[in-house]
């Protein structure tokens, strides 16, 4: 699975199962040194491997 | 959502007009055991190395397409950042090593049993590769063997 930064390129790639994240280039787990931030990420990206989905691409939004 | 209009004038161009290879048709794994139960293993491109080892070579004009591997129990403190390209802020990356090769927080999810054990080693890319032929041809099938052969059940990519 995938944390991905820019939906644009990702939808193109079509990785199977991707997070697609609001963070700027360079900071994909959010903010450094903020340990419960980055977590919240990962949890997120683990949950597309929990869903029903068959098959891919799978695409989903990281939560406000 | 990340924004294309982050980057300079020149990466929009790039990034608009680039030749995205589309994965076709998509592949799937569906997961057969609980996520409590599976073993990690990182992919970064975050372009980082252990002090001893060798730098990912700015000179390649394709992009260096080479990987390297981190054992989970190295200090992400003593990760060196050798991404070469300028189009994103290395700041937050140099200061905390997580942020893009998140070694801290994985194992911390394995310690709260979410998941079940981190791989001993996880794999290392350094992700400004605009010619991609001998990533997809040499050194991604290369390093992903290198999962099968640790039976690794989830491979989590971090871009940068």
């Amino acid at each position: 699975m995938a944390i991905q930064l820019l939906r644009y390129i990702t939808e193109r790639v079509r990785p199977p199962r991707a997070l697609c994240v609001p963070f700027p280039h360079g900071y994909p787990l959010d903010a450094p040194k903020e340990p419960e931030r980055q977590l919240r990420v990962l949890e997120a990206a683990l949950r597309l491997l929990e869903g029903d989905a068959t098959e891919g691409p799978v695409i989903v939004d990281l939560e406000a | 959502m990340g924004d294309i209009r982050e980057f300079r004038r020149l990466y929009q161009v790039f990034i608009r007009t680039y030749p995205w290879r589309k994965l076709d048709p998509v592949p799937w794994a569906p997961l057969t055991k609980p996520l409590s139960e599976c073993r990690l293993g990182l992919v970064s491109t975050a372009g980082f190395v252990l002090p001893e080892q060798e730098r990912f070579d700015e000179s390649i004009k394709g992009g260096d397409w080479s990987y390297r591997e981190i054992p989970a129990d190295t200090d992400a403190a003593s990760l060196v950042d050798c991404h070469r390209s300028d189009a994103f802020d290395h700041a937050g990356i140099t200061s905390d090593p997580n942020l893009a090769f998140p070694l801290d927080r994985v194992h911390e999810l394995a310690e709260q049993g979410r998941i079940g054990s981190v791989n001993h080693r996880h794999l290392s890319f350094m992700g400004s590769i605009p010619a991609p032929g001998r990533l997809i041809k040499k050194s991604a099938p290369e390093a992903a063997a290198l999962f099968v052969e640790d039976q690794v059940d989830i491979a989590l990519l971090v871009p940068v």
